[in-house]
């Protein structure tokens, strides 16, 4: 078995759905994403188009980040998908330098890797990814490619031509096929970042990986006394004062900068 | 920015993404890697001044190489396990080591390296000062022990090569920085090493013989006009490596990196080349430390400059 996502962007409508559903399956803190759907646009006013292109890990069948793993926190499981074993794994990043699909993020709250599993937890138990379920128009599929009768071995037979993975040049073998993506839509250098443009700007970057408040001192002390958010829950989330709320800019239209 | 003006048809922007993380890999792997050099470098140039010279020429280095290798090779470790987010956890790389990855390989060789150092400074230390802890019965033993120093060194010395350069197998396996993956980065560690090696013991060879400080200053002069040229191959020439393109672009369009690396060259390479050559006609001790201050800066920023450019490109 080796388990195998397609997304067909000729479907996929933006909608994030995808996204926020994995957010909420696998508990993704704020700042960080084992799932996102990139907006690009192309063209002049007003012949313009755009396109929306869901990113998530590969599950590499030759994959980098499980190679460069000195201590296995990221390994194969039976079924193909590269899963993460938070508990082993020490911070080190190398799995980040080594993904070339930019898949895997420092958990602020663990303070260890973490990126997308396929949502192995509910495969184990028989279900389906929690973005393939959220999916409103089905261009998440998913199941075992070297099953020829499953669902996404007859997609990808009835598309032969138009599948695409990300930096095939990589030679990793990706498990994870797009149907009518483009150099546009697959290629980060293909597309610019140009301030302005976007819907959202000035966040560009991220000035912390993992937790910003976790200092090095707390590295070491943290495991053993406990960490300063350790008390917060999803609770105390919903009771904090949201100074946001009360700042010049949340006043201006659009209300982000 | 102007939103008037209109971009090209043919140009795709990015309108609506997540944050990308910034420099994952910052100035503690920078020092890492630049104290790694040094704890390296130090044993090697050492071993060849040896080989040539007798030990009479170079009085202190018996005991001054294992201990500046001791301290810079304590500062690497420190750092790498400093940069870690869980630092405790760094013990399951030897509980759980996976052997395909170079940072298991290479933390397993650095530690061997560090205790064999360790060993040989304690012998060169308690051999050089007699009074120092006379009674101790620890030094004592160390004293008798006295001739493993030698015995030891060669497996050291061995050691040393894949110690420096097993930095190099780690970015080649950061497969995603292109930039990192040239086999060029291999022969550049090595003559990183040979750099600040020789450039630390410049700082300590007063009381050397003349012609072990040549040999020195011809040392630190061929490793950084042969590392200066790989640089300048790799910064200027073409590369096939799209990502690579992308990211020297990024470097020769300008901005802070573009400084920084110039920086480096002329701090690193340029100073100590040129007063090394002089040096070589007319011994001058003080430029010489001079231009070993500059290699160690000038090192430490180009090292800055190559770990973080790669990482400003957007993978996906």
């Amino acid at each position: 078995m080796k388990l195998g996502f397609l997304v067909d962007l000729n479907l996929c409508m933006g909608c994030k759905g995808c996204e926020i559903a994995c957010k909420v399956e696998n508990e993704v803190p704020l700042s960080s994403w084992r799932l996102r759907v990139k907006y690009i646009d192309i063209g002049t006013f007003p012949d313009t188009s755009r396109s929306f292109t869901p990113l998530r890990c590969n599950h590499c069948e030759s994959a980098p980040c499980e190679r460069i793993c000195p201590v296995s926190a990221l390994h194969y499981l039976p079924n193909g998908i590269v899963n993460v074993d938070s508990s082993r794994c020490i911070g080190c990043a190398g799995c980040m330098m080594a993904c070339p699909y930019g898949a895997i993020y420092m958990d602020p709250e663990s303070n260890t890797a973490d990126k997308c599993t396929y949502c192995a937890h509910r495969i184990e138990s028989g279900m389906m990814p929690a973005c393939v379920v959220a999916c409103p128009v089905e261009a998440n599929i998913f199941g075992d490619v070297e099953d020829k009768t499953s669902h996404i071995s007859r997609y990808i037979t009835a598309h032969q031509g138009n599948i695409q993975v990300r930096k095939p040049e990589k030679h990793t073998d990706p498990k994870h096929y797009y149907v009518g993506g483009g150099n546009n839509t697959l290629n980060p250098l293909a597309h610019e970042r140009i301030e302005g443009y976007g819907l959202f700007n000035n966040i560009t970057h991220l000035e912390t990986l993992g937790d910003p408040h976790h200092s090095i001192l707390e590295r070491f002390t943290a495991p053993i006394f406990g960490g300063h958010n350790d008390h917060l829950t999803n609770e105390s989330f919903v009771d904090m004062p949201n100074d946001a709320d009360e700042t010049h800019e949340s006043h201006e239209e659009g209300g982000h900068h | 920015m102007d939103h008037v003006s209109t971009i090209e048809a043919t140009k795709a922007v990015v309108t609506l993404d997540v944050a990308l993380p910034g420099i994952i890999w910052g100035w503690m792997i920078t020092l890492n890697m630049w104290a790694k050099s040094i704890g390296t470098g130090v044993i090697l140039v050492g071993a060849f001044l040896l080989s040539r010279h007798k030990k009479i020429e170079m009085p202190n280095l018996r005991w001054m190489m294992p201990l500046i290798s001791f301290i810079f090779l304590n500062i690497f470790l420190l750092f790498t396990l400093l940069d870690l987010h869980q630092p405790l956890r760094m013990v399951n790389i030897f509980l759980h080591p996976h052997w395909t990855s170079a940072i298991t390989v290479g933390a397993w060789m650095a530690s061997l390296f560090t205790g064999l150092v360790t060993l040989m400074l304690a012998i060169g230390i308690f051999d050089a000062f007699p009074d120092f802890r006379r009674q101790c019965g620890l030094a004592k033993k160390v004293r008798e022990k006295s001739s493993l120093y030698e015995k030891v060194f060669p497996f050291v010395v061995f050691l040393a090569l894949p110690v420096t350069m097993y930095t190099a197998i780690i970015m080649a396996e950061a497969s995603a920085r292109e930039l990192w993956a040239a086999p060029a980065e291999l022969v550049q560690m090595l003559f990183a090493a040979l750099m600040v090696g020789s450039a630390s013991l410049i700082l300590v060879s007063d009381k050397w013989s003349a012609e072990a400080r040549k040999d020195l200053t011809l040392i630190l002069a061929f490793s950084v006009a042969f590392s200066f040229t790989m640089y300048m191959g790799e910064y200027f020439f073409s590369f096939k490596a799209a990502e690579v393109e992308a990211t020297l672009a990024y470097v020769h369009s300008g901005g802070s990196y573009n400084f920084q690396f110039w920086l480096a060259m002329t701090l690193g390479y340029i100073i100590p080349f040129l007063i090394a050559m002089g040096s070589l006609k007319v011994e001058n001790r003080t430029m010489m430390k001079f231009a070993a201050v500059t290699t160690l800066i000038g090192l430490y920023l180009a090292k800055s400059t190559w770990l973080e450019i790669p990482q400003m490109i957007p993978l996906s």
